[in-house]
């Protein structure tokens, strides 16, 4: 054998003139319309600090090992997007479509198992009963109108990483900005009150630089830590989220489903849990739900909530005989404006999911993220113009009041109160949310005093399982290291999901199959478990029923202790971060996760 | 003595993605072929990294990269590569993937080689993957040695070693697991690498920025290459697959290799 290459040269100080952390959609809109700023004549003077005669020195810091990764389908109005690339046609973008025909589905309960509420089963009962004066069919009722503040009329279908992809070309190619993939950011370097820069997971390299653009999502350790250290503004907080989980399907021949059709669900299969079905171009599929924190349930393992999804016979009659072709999840700030941050400080901008950019109200952030990267953009090519430095005052005259004075502050103002009514229950909830949106977010619910936290598995399970039965149950899935939540499942009369090696597989295939993981030998376990006496407290391991990848696991021959991590399977979305009731979780950058085609 | 390491490597769709050919009147392609994430070639990979040992063994050494390659992928490639090792490139823009011709690949390749001002053939070596990612030939790399009037060629490297005296050790994989071992007194040599056995050098993204110093101006020179197709491709269709997987952990070895044994005699 050889030796090692070990000899890399020592880590000096790199500079920049601005650094960006992970490349989403907020920092493609960024870089985008900064890059293209860059090469109008009224920008021709402008010169890198960093290395005095060149062009501003622009560097970006992705976690993932190339720019396509992302995991989301998404429906947006595309405002924002359109804006900035007028005439834009979606077949330029693979799996891009227009929106055609959009509509709100209620999903019945067809096997008599999900914990609806009486109110909901009365409902079911009624539409059972009037289904032709309704239009009841397969068990769902395609509701007559959907609100206006959910409409995504004129909007397209992305998938995300096609088109950070897309974006990503164009911005190399003007060759103004380097894209590195595969290069995680550890931390920013704070000096004071001020952002320097920031610090890279691979060798602990400092790349220094006036501006630092931080768009790494909401569980990115640049953010997390710029709120540790400059805290929030006063009433904000970020304690609201969801599982997001997708599956890309190849559709058969026999659906007659058309690209740009959307579907948003309710009712199914838990009646907390949103679901959509996007129909893409090539009779591609993304099929998906969220599963938001304010379900209360102690074991909530979104995968096979979504099996069963798109089990449901009104989405079942399209998908059935269809293939797996990519699948995935990812964490979703759900706080909205309520999580937004301090915009900007000394040497630093906040753009996209973690500068709080997410509509609650329409479940929408990618239009909205890349609004706020192209807002930063315009306000960074007018000072790098009037030679202004990168102060916290230039900063929030030139960007926050873009954005203050934008569509974007408007409705995340409407939608801040949106969510509210979950806090109380299922009900308040959706009358909450119709209140905000009706509104325009003149009225909204009020908030309790007590945010709403997972029970405790035998008050979730009251009356439907015993407490003999659950802790059999809890003995089994040690046992055969299986989650608790497929078992309790089992039990509560859910229908065992028959594997069809194609569509239905199980969650360890779906991993092989569409979402595969790549995990680098040379980084350290980026899911840490900080003090091991706080995990031997923790009943409701929520860490591990939430696992995206059954990364998570308790280990038979530890039964009490702290779970084992395997980073093979972990798909990096980040749930075990905001799940673990006793924050006992260190989730930090680290490359790798999930490779899917088409995310 | 200091080398001039060449060495010719394309890109491949990321091995871990789903691939699906489509077929067109003009060419076969694979679906959404441009917005497929993808890699350097793994098989000329090993080649690379095999370059840079070897050149930090030998002050004064170079490793050019030569790729053909659609230039906005090959530049997105590139942001990774470049973290691994010092390197220059030369980048030549035309289709990628696995449905070019050798011959008319490794001619464009060979031509880019030859232009090069400053090439000593008394120090040149010539690596690149015995085969492809994209479709295994194992062609490509024995003609552009033969384009350049190397002779000296050897296929399924597994190792080098410079000796002493300046000659090079070369093991070659042959059949029944054993290596062929030759001796070659010096350069122009070509090699087609195997497996080699180094492994993939971690990301250094200081390597990587002083790289990109050289690589960005290599991308916006790159030279269009038009490759006619020499074949007729009459259709493509993706393998038909067999596939039980079952994750474990924590199963010993034996238990595993009975379970397979098992399985093979049912």
């Amino acid at each position: 054998m050889h030796e090692e290459l070990t000899d890399q040269p020592q880590a000096q100080p790199l500079d920049a003139d601005i650094v960006c952390t992970g490349f989403g959609p907020a920092v493609a809109g960024f870089l985008r319309t900064l890059t293209q700023g860059l090469q109008k004549p009224e920008m021709a003077g402008v010169e890198s600090k960093a290395m005095p005669g060149l062009p501003p020195q622009i560097v970006c810091y992705e976690r993932a090992d190339d720019i396509s990764f992302g995991v989301s389908g998404v429906v947006t109005r595309a405002r924002a997007i359109r804006n900035s690339i007028p005439g834009l046609d979606p077949a330029e973008i693979p799996l891009a479509a227009r929106v055609r025909d959009e509509q709100l589905i209620y999903l019945l309960d067809p096997w008599g198992v999900t914990r609806r509420p009486a109110w909901m089963r009365l409902a079911d009962q009624l539409c059972r009963a009037f289904s032709g004066v309704l239009g009841v069919a397969h068990e769902g009722l395609a509701l007559p109108w959907v609100p206006e503040f959910l409409h995504k009329q004129d909007g397209f279908i992305f998938s995300l990483g096609q088109f950070n992809q897309w974006v990503g070309q164009q911005v190399m190619m003007s060759g103004l900005a380097q894209i590195w993939p595969a290069t995680p950011v550890a931390s920013p370097l704070i000096e004071e009150d001020r952002v320097a820069g920031v610090r890279l997971a691979a060798d602990g390299s400092e790349v220094r630089a006036a501006l630092t653009v931080v768009g790494d999502g909401p569980v990115g350790a640049v953010g997390r830590q710029l709120d540790g250290h400059f805290g929030m503004p006063a009433g904000h907080r970020r304690d609201e989220w969801a599982v997001g989980m997708k599956m890309v399907i190849d559709l058969p021949e026999s659906c007659t489903l058309e690209e740009g059709t959307v579907w948003h669900t309710i009712g199914f299969p838990e009646p907390e849990i949103f679901g959509f079905l996007y129909v893409h171009p090539g009779r591609i599929a993304s099929a998906g739900i969220f599963v938001p924190s304010w379900m209360d349930s102690p074991v909530r393992t979104s995968y096979r909530y979504l099996q069963h999804f798109i089990q449901h016979p009104y989405l079942w009659r399209h998908l059935k005989g269809g293939r797996l072709r990519s699948w995935g999840a990812k964490s979703l700030l759900e706080s909205g404006r309520r999580g937004e941050p301090f915009l900007a400080g000394h040497g630093y901008a906040r753009i996209g999911e973690c500068s709080g950019s997410t509509n609650v109200l329409t479940g929408s952030g990618v239009d909205e993220a890349w609004l706020t990267g192209t807002q930063l953009a315009e306000a960074v090519l007018e000072l790098l113009r009037e030679g202004k430095p990168f102060t916290r005052e230039n900063l929030e005259n030139t960007y926050v009041a873009r954005r203050r004075a934008s569509w974007l502050e408007r409705e995340s103002q409407t939608a801040e109160r949106a969510r509210n009514g979950f806090q109380w229950g299922l009900l308040p909830g959706f009358l909450g949310m119709a209140l905000a949106g009706l509104t325009g977010g003149r009225l909204s619910l009020p908030r309790p005093r007590e945010d709403r936290h997972p029970k405790k598995l035998a008050d979730y399970y009251a009356g439907r399982l015993s407490r003999s039965e659950i802790e059999r149950a809890r003995r089994r899935a040690e046992a055969e290291a299986r989650p608790l939540h497929d078992i309790l499942m089992d039990l509560c009369g859910w229908p065992p999901v028959e594997y069809d090696g194609q569509l239905l597989v199980s969650h360890q295939d779906a991993l092989l199959m569409g979402g595969k993981v790549q995990a680098p030998a040379d980084f350290p376990d980026h899911v840490v478990f900080r003090s091991p006496q706080l995990c031997l407290q923790c009943e409701a391991h929520l860490c591990v029923e939430i696992c995206s990848g059954e990364a998570i696991r308790i280990s038979p021959e530890n039964p009490a202790g702290v779970p084992a991590f395997d980073r093979e399977k972990c798909v990096h979305c980040g749930a075990c971060l905001w799940n673990c009731p006793v924050s006992n979780i260190e989730f930090c950058a680290a490359p790798g996760g999930l490779h899917s085609a088409e995310n | 003595m200091p080398y001039q390491i060449i060495v010719c490597g394309g890109l491949a769709p990321d091995p871990l993605q789903t691939l699906e050919p489509v077929f067109d009147p003009a060419r076969p392609s694979l679906k959404n072929e441009l917005m497929l994430p993808a890699v350097f070639d793994p098989w000329a990979a090993h080649a690379l990294y095999e370059a840079g040992h070897l050149a930090r063994q030998h002050p004064g050494s170079v490793v050019r990269v030569v790729s053909l390659a659609p230039k906005a992928k090959l530049q997105q490639v590139m942001m990774t590569v470049a973290q691994k090792l010092p390197l220059e490139l030369v980048a030549l823009d035309g289709p990628g993937g696995g449905f070019t011709d050798a011959a008319a690949v490794a001619a464009a390749l060979a031509d880019a080689i030859a232009a090069m001002p400053d090439l000593d053939r008394s120090r040149l070596l010539l690596f690149g993957g015995w085969e492809s990612a994209t479709r295994g030939a194992g062609a490509v790399m024995q003609r552009v040695a033969e384009r350049l009037g190397i002779t000296e060629q050897f296929l399924a490297v597994d190792e080098l070693s410079v000796e002493a005296d300046g000659s090079l050790l070369v093991k070659e994989r042959i059949e029944g697991g054993r290596h062929q071992i030759s001796r070659c007194s010096s350069p122009p040599v070509m090699l087609a690498w195997a497996t080699g056995n180094l492994p993939e050098p971690p990301n250094h993204p200081q390597t990587g920025m002083a790289n990109m110093r050289v690589i960005m101006p290599a991308l916006q020179k790159a030279k269009p290459v038009a490759l006619e197709p020499a074949a007729e491709f009459l259709r493509t269709a993706l393998p038909s697959v067999i596939r039980q997987t079952r994750v474990v952990k924590d199963v010993p070895a034996a238990e595993i290799a009975r379970e397979i044994a098992e399985w093979i005699r049912q």
